[in-house]
């Protein structure tokens, strides 16, 4: 059966048949770096252009329409217009801090890709505390913001920056919560034991209304870790200008835009690998029939499908929901996301003990 | 107490959330809903609410009368002085002088369209129009006479 498995295996021994195994695992790191780098513009070409048509249709509007047919070549528009222009680095500014802070905010996301598995046995670093990695280094972006903010030497920036630090450093411990729910249930940190555990069902099925609650605080923190409305406290159009990346124009801005997406896009996937299953496909307990004909979808179109749908809530949210004030940002978190997520991880550890889970 | 409270509000603030999320998910699915007007495409077909404010005008019947009696409640209540009513008197058939418009002066370019003389008018002679494409290359071809040239009163306005 066709899969992305197949492709990798066979191009792992054409390329160890013809070189050395040094230089065949050279070769493999660098077409693994620019399958990544070509998945983070065709991220940033096709979010971009989902979330402008996404908020038109929930705004009762039309969205992009004039670039291409249906509108859909508007992306590459925007693109070629933030390419040819000026990348002002303003006259006070931390030189050095303030471009490597939009780098950094890339490196990030670069980093968080290697434990995904996007398919069946297709993924960069088969990681044994996938999980644990994954929130140690989402936790790294707000340096770059902070950086940003710090080295832009603008009042707005700063307060951006800030905000997007308390912000970040509350909802970390929200999502933690919630991925610990699901690592109680399955024992492992590693993601791709997390996968092959929902192989009978995925856990958001199987694991009753408590992992629910763990999915709904885990969509909650990440939609604000990602700075997305309504948390959009660090960007904050409405009293800060642009928040953090005040300063910032051209391609420097490009980066932070396409690093927020791509961050969008990472937090989903960890969404469906802990919750619906990763790459898994539909399974209804010992039905073998129906499984039979799931398993015929490749895997890769599962995951695939399950993040944008994931992707997609989360646009749904910032077009619905009206924005909060730094104040009850903190409140929602420490007053209720927090208790709620350490009694429900209580719940789900009483659970996991006693097997009261399909 | 306070956790029964600490409950109602998280589940009150969740279903609120819902109700908004369902709506747009409304919207998202029906576009039919969407109330876009492609304008310079859709021209011919151009689709205007019924309380668009274009500009003033003076409807007119068949006979070429108008409803306005010259009374200037319209020329009051206007902020920007873009209404003037010149009055003029006129016999009637019984012999005696009766007010009534010589022309009504509307300088389009003073006007806000804030429907303040429609209002205003006792007898409904004026009504907000929804021709909107006013460009023109002379700023006086914005003054406009609004009553037609040789048009009278209604039959029965006071």
């Amino acid at each position: 059966m066709w899969s992305l498995a197949n492709i990798t295996n066979s191009i792992h021994e054409a390329l160890n048949n013809q070189f050395s195994a040094g230089w065949a695992l050279f070769f493999e790191m660098l077409m693994a770096g620019i399958a990544v780098i070509s998945l983070f513009a065709i991220l940033g070409l096709v979010l971009v252009l989902m979330e402008r048509k996404v908020s038109a249709w929930m705004q009762i509007r039309l969205g992009p329409n004039r670039v291409g047919p249906k509108g859909m070549l508007q992306s590459f528009a925007d693109t070629l217009k933030l390419l040819v222009k000026e990348g002002l680095t303003p006259g006070g500014a931390d030189k050095f801090l303030f471009n490597f802070a939009p780098v950094l905010a890339i490196i990030v996301a670069m980093l968080l890709m290697a434990p995904i598995a996007f398919a069946k046995d297709f993924q960069l670093w088969n990681l044994n505390i996938g999980v644990l990695y994954v929130s140690a280094i989402s936790s790294v972006s707000v340096i770059s913001i902070l950086m940003a903010g710090w080295a832009s030497n603008n009042k707005y920036s700063l307060m951006g920056a800030m905000r997007s630090g308390a912000q970040i450093v509350s909802y970390e411990l929200s999502a933690g919560l919630a991925i610990l729910s699901v690592v109680v249930l399955t024992g492992s940190l590693s993601l791709n034991d997390i996968i092959l555990s929902q192989q009978n069902g995925w856990w958001i099925f199987k694991g009753h209304l408590p992992v629910l609650i763990a999915f709904v605080l885990f969509m909650i923190a990440v939609t604000a870790e990602t700075n997305r409305a309504p948390f959009d406290l660090a960007e904050a159009e409405s009293e800060l200008t642009a928040g953090f990346h005040t300063e910032y124009s051209g391609m420097k801005f490009a980066l932070f835009f396409l690093a927020e997406y791509v961050n969008v896009f990472i937090v989903c996937c960890i969404g469906a690998t802990l919750f619906l299953g990763g790459w898994m496909p539909f399974h209804i307990g010992n039905w073998q029939q129906f499984n039979h004909i799931m398993d015929y979808i490749p895997s890769s179109i599962w995951f695939m499908g399950k993040t944008f749908f994931l992707i997609f809530l989360i646009m749904w949210f910032r077009w619905t929901f009206p924005r909060l004030r730094i104040d009850q940002l903190l409140t929602l978190e420490w007053k209720y996301l927090l208790p709620i997520g350490m009694i429900n991880l209580l719940v789900v550890a009483a659970m996991a003990i006693g097997g009261w889970h399909f | 107490m306070f956790i029964k409270n600490y409950f109602k509000e998280v589940f009150s603030a969740i279903r609120s959330l819902l109700k908004g999320m369902r709506r747009t998910g409304y919207y998202f699915t029906h576009h039919k809903e969407i109330i876009t007007q492609q304008y310079p495409d859709n021209r011919d077909t151009l689709n205007l609410p019924d309380r668009f404010k274009g500009e003033v005008v003076m409807p007119h019947d068949e006979k070429n009368e108008h409803r306005c009696t010259g009374c200037t409640a319209c020329e009051l209540a206007c902020p920007n002085g873009t209404i003037k009513v010149i009055t003029k008197f006129e016999i009637n058939a019984e012999g005696k002088k009766k007010k009534a418009i010589d022309k009504l002066v509307y300088h389009l370019e003073l006007c806000t369209m804030c429907n303040l003389c429609i209002v205003a008018c006792p007898s409904d002679a004026i009504v907000m129009a929804q021709t909107f494409e006013h460009s023109v290359f002379n700023r006086s071809q914005l003054t406009k006479i609004l009553n037609n040239p040789d048009s009278k009163i209604m039959e029965g306005i006071e």
